[in-house]
This record gives C-alpha cells, sequence and structure tokens, in this order.
C-alpha cells in the first residue's frame, strides 16, 4: 500500500518534471529574437532561422513528429546513406552482440582459470592490469590493420572492451567461492568438472553477472563512438551523418533511441542477476 | 566387532604463522573409536578440536602420524564419513530437497532422479522437516538449517558421522529436540559418530566416550572418560542416576582447571599412546576434586 503510493507519487514527479523540460525547451527555441529586415530572397535562403529569430534548435514536437516517422517507417533501405533508424540500431546491437558474446566465450573460462589457479592469477595479472584502462578506441587502428574489414573492426573493439569487466568478475567470483561450500562438495567426493558446474558457478554468479552488466553497458558506450569513427552503417554513424545533415531533430531522436536500448539491455542483464542472486 | 574401528595414530599438526615461525596445535596424539561408539571430544577453544575433526575427514592432513579407518589410512574426504558442520554449509541456491538431494546424487550417481528424491524425502521427514522441502535455506531458522545439514549427513548412510559443534549456535530448547533426534536415529542405525562439544551435559547425554583435550598450543589427549550412564538414557531422568554428578564434576573439574594444569603435571604412569580411560563412580556430594574419585579401568 505505501509502496504503490509511493511508486504512483514518483510517477506523477516524473511525469511533471518532463512537462516542465519539453515546456522549458518549448519556449527556449520557439521564436523570440529580434527579426532582421532584409532582402526576402536572401532571408528564403536563410530560411526561419534569420527572419522569424526562430532558433536552429528544433522543438520538442519537432522531435516527437520525426519520432514519429521513424515509428511509421524504421526499416527503410535507400542506399547507403539513408537507411531507417530500425536497420542502423539492429547493426549496432548485432555488433554488440556478436563483440560481446565472443568476450563472453573467453572471459568465463579464463576468469575461472584466473579464479582457480593462483599462479595463473599472479602470471596473467600484469597483462590485465596494463590492457584494462586501455581505451577500446585505441585498439581501432590496429584491428583496422589487422582485419581490413570496419564492421569486425568494431566487433573487435566490443570485444576488447567486453572483456575486462567479465574477466575481473568471474575471477574475482571464482576464488572467492566460501570455503565451506568447497568443503561440503569435497566431503562428498564431487569431481572437478560437477563441483565447477554445481558449486563454482551458482556461487560465483552473481558477481559474474553483475561483470557482464557493466561490460554490457561499455560495449553499448563505446559502439556508438567506434561506429562514428569507421562510419558505414550502425547508429553511431547514424548520429554522425545527420550531424552532418544539420538534422538536429534525428541527432535528439538518436540520443533518444540509444538511451532506451541502454536501458534495455541494462534491464535485461539485471532479470538475469535476479535470476542467479541467491539470499544467504 | 572391532575395538579400532577409527585409530587416531600420533597424529601432529602444525601451523605455519605468516612470519615464518611455526605453531604446534597438538603433538602425537592417539584414541581409538570402536563400531557403533558415540564419542565426544571436549577440550577450550582453540585446543585443535576442529584440526582434528578435520583430519577424520580428511579435509586436513596431519603432519606427522596418521588417522587409520577400518585398517586404511584417510587420505581424503570420502563419502564413508559425513560431517556436519559447525555453521551448517548449507548451499543457499538450492531448496532443503536440494541440498540433501545434492549428497544422495554424489553418493549414488546412477540413482534415478525419483531414488534420489524419495531417500531425500525419507531424511527430511526423518528430521522433523516434512512440509519444508521447498524452502531454501535462507528462509529457515538456525535450527532448521542445522537439521537440513544433519539430514544431508545422514542420508548418505555415512559408516561414520563427524559433528563440529552441530548444536551450539541454537536456543536450548531447539537443541534438546535435535540431540534427542539425533541420539534416536543414530542408536537406531547403529551409527559411529565423533563429535565436538563445549557442552558438558549435551557430552553426558549423548557420548559413550568423551575424550578431554588440554589447552593448546601443543595440547594432547589428557584421558578418555567412560560414561557410567547405561546407553539407554533419558534426558529428564539422567541427573537422578548416582554417577551423573560424579561424570559432571569430572567433566566441569577438567575445563575449570586440569585442562590448564595437566602438562605441567603429567602423571608418572601417562602414556601417550594409552591415555587413561576413567569411569567416574557414584559419590557423595559435595564433590571432592573428582580426579581423583575416578577409578582407572585401564
Ligand atoms: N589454517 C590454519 N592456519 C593457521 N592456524 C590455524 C589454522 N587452522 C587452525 N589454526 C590454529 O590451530 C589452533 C586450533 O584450531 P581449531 O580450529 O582446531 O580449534 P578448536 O579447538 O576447534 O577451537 P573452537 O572450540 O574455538 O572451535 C588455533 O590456535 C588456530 O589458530
Ligand atoms: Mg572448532
Amino acid at each position: 500500500m505505501r509502496q504503490t503510493s509511493l511508486r504512483l507519487r514518483a510517477g506523477i514527479v516524473s511525469l511533471g518534471i518532463l512537462l516542465i523540460f519539453g515546456l522549458a525547451w518549448h519556449l527556449a527555441v520557439s521564436g523570440s529574437g529580434p527579426t532582421q529586415q532584409m532582402d526576402p530572397e536572401y532571408a528564403k535562403l536563410m530560411g526561419q532561422t534569420a527572419v522569424q529569430g526562430k532558433s536552429a534548435m528544433p522543438g520538442p514536437l519537432d522531435v516527437l513528429v520525426k519520432i514519429w516517422s521513424h515509428l511509421k517507417e524504421p526499416f527503410y533501405d535507400r542506399g547507403p546513406n539513408d537507411k531507417g533508424i530500425g536497420i542502423q540500431l539492429a547493426y549496432s546491437i548485432g555488433r554488440v552482440l556478436l563483440g560481446y558474446g565472443l568476450a563472453m566465450l573467453v572471459a568465463l573460462p579464463l576468469g575461472f582459470l584466473i579464479g582457480m589457479s593462483p599462479l595463473m592469477a599472479r602470471a596473467l595479472d600484469p597483462f590485465i592490469q596494463i590492457m584494462k584502462p586501455v581505451s577500446p578506441l585505441a585498439w581501432m587502428p590496429l584491428a583496422l590493420y589487422t582485419i581490413k574489414d570496419s564492421s569486425i573492426s568494431s566487433i573487435f573493439v566490443i570485444f576488447i572492451c567486453s572483456l575486462w569487466p567479465m574477466l575481473i568478475n568471474t575471477a574475482f567470483g571464482v576464488s572467492s567461492v566460501r570455503k565451506e561450500w568447497l568443503n561440503v562438495a569435497r566431503t562428498l567426493e564431487v569431481g572437478p568438472f560437477r563441483r565447477a558446474f554445481t558449486v563454482i558457478l551458482p556461487a560465483a554468479a552473481p558477481t559474474i553477472v553483475t561483470g557482464m552488466r557493466i561490460s554490457i553497458g561499455i560495449a553499448w558506450l563505446v559502439i556508438v563512438a567506434a561506429e562514428m569513427l569507421v562510419g558505414g552503417t550502425g547508429i553511431g554513424y547514424f548520429v554522425w551523418n545527420e550531424w552532418n545533415n544539420l538534422s538536429i531533430t534525428n541527432v535528439i531522436t538518436s540520443i533518444l533511441v540509444i538511451g532506451l536500448v541502454g536501458m534495455i539491455l541494462d534491464q535485461a542483464l539485471a532479470r538475469v542477476a535476479r535470476a542467479v542472486s541467491f539470499p544467504e | 566387532m572391532s575395538a579400532k574401528f577409527i585409530s587416531i595414530e600420533g597424529i601432529t599438526r602444525r601451523f605455519q604463522a605468516p612470519d615464518g615461525s611455526q605453531t604446534t596445535v597438538f603433538e602425537d596424539i592417539w584414541f581409538a573409536i570402536a563400531r557403533g561408539e558415540f564419542v565426544c571430544m571436549i577440550g577450550h577453544s582453540g585446543c585443535g578440536k576442529t584440526t582434528v575433526l578435520n583430519i577424520l575427514s580428511g579435509l586436513d592432513l596431519p603432519d606427522d602420524g596418521a588417522a587409520i579407518v577400518d585398517g586404511k589410512a584417510i587420505e581424503g574426504p570420502s563419502l564413508d564419513r559425513a560431517v556436519i558442520f559447525q555453521s551448517h554449509a548449507l548451499l543457499p541456491w538450492r531448496t532443503v530437497l536440494g541440498n540433501v538431494a545434492y549428497a544422495i546424487s554424489s553418493r549414488w550417481p546412477k540413482w534415478s532422479r525419483s531414488q534420489v528424491e524419495e531417500q531425500a524425502r525419507r531424511f527430511i521427514d526423518k528430521v522433523g522437516l516434512k512440509g519444508a522441502e521447498g524452502k531454501k535455506p535462507a528462509q529457515l531458522s538456525g535450527g532448521m538449517k542445522q537439521r537440513v545439514g544433519i539430514a544431508r549427513a545422514l542420508s548418505i548412510e555415512p559408516k561414520i558421522l563427524l559433528m563440529d559443534e552441530p548444536f551450539s549456535a541454537l536456543d536450548a530448547l531447539t537443541r534438546g529436540t535435535l540431540q534427542d533426534e539425533v541420539r534416536r536415529i543414530c542408536l537406531e542405525t547403529g551409527q559411529t559418530v565423533f563429535m565436538i562439544t563445549h557442552d558438558v551435559d549435551e557430552a553426558i547425554y549423548l557420548a559413550d566416550k568423551i575424550v578431554l583435550m588440554t589447552n593448546g598450543p601443543e595440547a594432547m589427549v589428557a584421558e578418555i572418560v567412560e560414561n557410567p550412564l547405561p546407553k539407554e538414557r533419558d534426558r529428564n531422568q539422567i541427573h537422578r542416576h548416582p554417577a551423573f554428578y560424579a561424570i559432571r564434576n569430572h567433566l566441569i573439574d577438567f575445563l575449570v582447571s586440569r585442562s590448564k594444569t595437566f602438562k605441567s603435571e603429567i602423571p608418572a604412569d601417562y602414556d601417550r599412546r594409552k591415555p587413561p580411560v576413567i569411569l567416574p563412580q557414584n559419590q557423595p556430594q559435595p564433590l571432592p576434586p573428582s580426579h581423583e574419585a575416578g577409578r582407572k579401568v585401564a
């Protein structure tokens, strides 16, 4: 009862903030500046910005109209520079999932190894420590040079940036499994494989999934930058292309869409985290 | 029946401190447990009781000497020796049924799922947890968790049951009920049991023999006390037994003073390989220092 009313009140406040922000935005960009006298021909060229003092910044209504037009036709394809926002998003999501999946395939087994072997933990530590702080985009030239394919290069960059949080969390989770649970497995003569899957994995799962959640967040941040850099397709390229077209409405629309997709990815992993968590 | 089903033969355990110095927890300990016997170990905190139990379970190895079960030296953990951990050590992501079933399917990997479940339910019933099968450990009270640990240990039908202060974290009422249950089940199945406890009354109620450890470091087995009470005992009646106060006072006297002083006044005929076996006898109250009150039987 108390909780629902809190949720309701929070929702009302959120809506209020949204309305105030939208209104302020609308007022800020609608024509108010001094109108200059100029040659009608010139004014035509300059557009409303100059003649009515209207800001070049689109208002919230313009953005809403734009979003609606994208929603109506998200997957159109009219050549390399004019694809629907849905197609661009699909490219980006596809790259992220591929790079992220590959990172999982490497990070989880390697993390297990590091977590279970103090020798490997120490031996690999210097490499991890040096590689971890490198911006994933710094790998781009090297990737482009060796792979010679911009799309695969961005997948590689996603792979690299997703790798570290998953690797480090897996290793930490595995190495800090409670001794008493391992002892239970030992007294029951559980073999190494069964122990890995029935004791270590469930015990470390919450930590591992936390790492995966950090990774997907970083991957989604990085893909936009990577696609801006290499161009071609993807939501990052779309944003940059629309900036070059001076279509601020599209840029703002993209920002909203990027945020939305990032939220969905994060919520999906939050769901996984809830599924593997256990109260002690 | 072998008088030495379990035989602890001269075990020593040393731990290395980070600064390189060594501490000897205990040295050259000898005692034996017969098949079907319920043996308790009493001693002050830090004297090495858990270490002895870990060696018996195979989770730890002695630096010297050997622990021998059924003629074979213990080299590692075995399903023949079930452990009830002090901290219950349940897997929190599994249900009550899942925790017990995990042990059973480890014991009999070829059993079908329904066979495993049936056995699990049987032992969950036995410890009085019917209805809680689907609960996770976090939803259980301390006593219920300990019960799951007991069901898990008993369900694999071990030859030896090892218990490390299984009831010390429980309130008196729950402790009493669980003691009754464990005693009943162990008697029914003729279970060989080694149990660590701090509680003198618990030892008197449950044990056939009580091993007394002196204070650590370099702890030793001071003596082995035979319980003069008959095997058939009733928790509410044992204090009426003529020898009850004899053994109780003997044990308390040991914990209060002799556990400290024993090492400085070792009796001349003391033999590490055969610690004296004492059978406390009836005596008038109040008691004299009960050390002399005991009669040596071996
Ligand atoms: N892994 C270890 N490394 C170093 N020292 C240890 C280790 N395990 C135990 N010890 C030391 O060995 C001694 C005996 O420990 P143990 O846990 O066997 O005592 P205990 O008799 O079970 O005590 P309590 O009644 O408090 O449980 C202690 O002094 C402890 O510090
Ligand atoms: Mg202990």
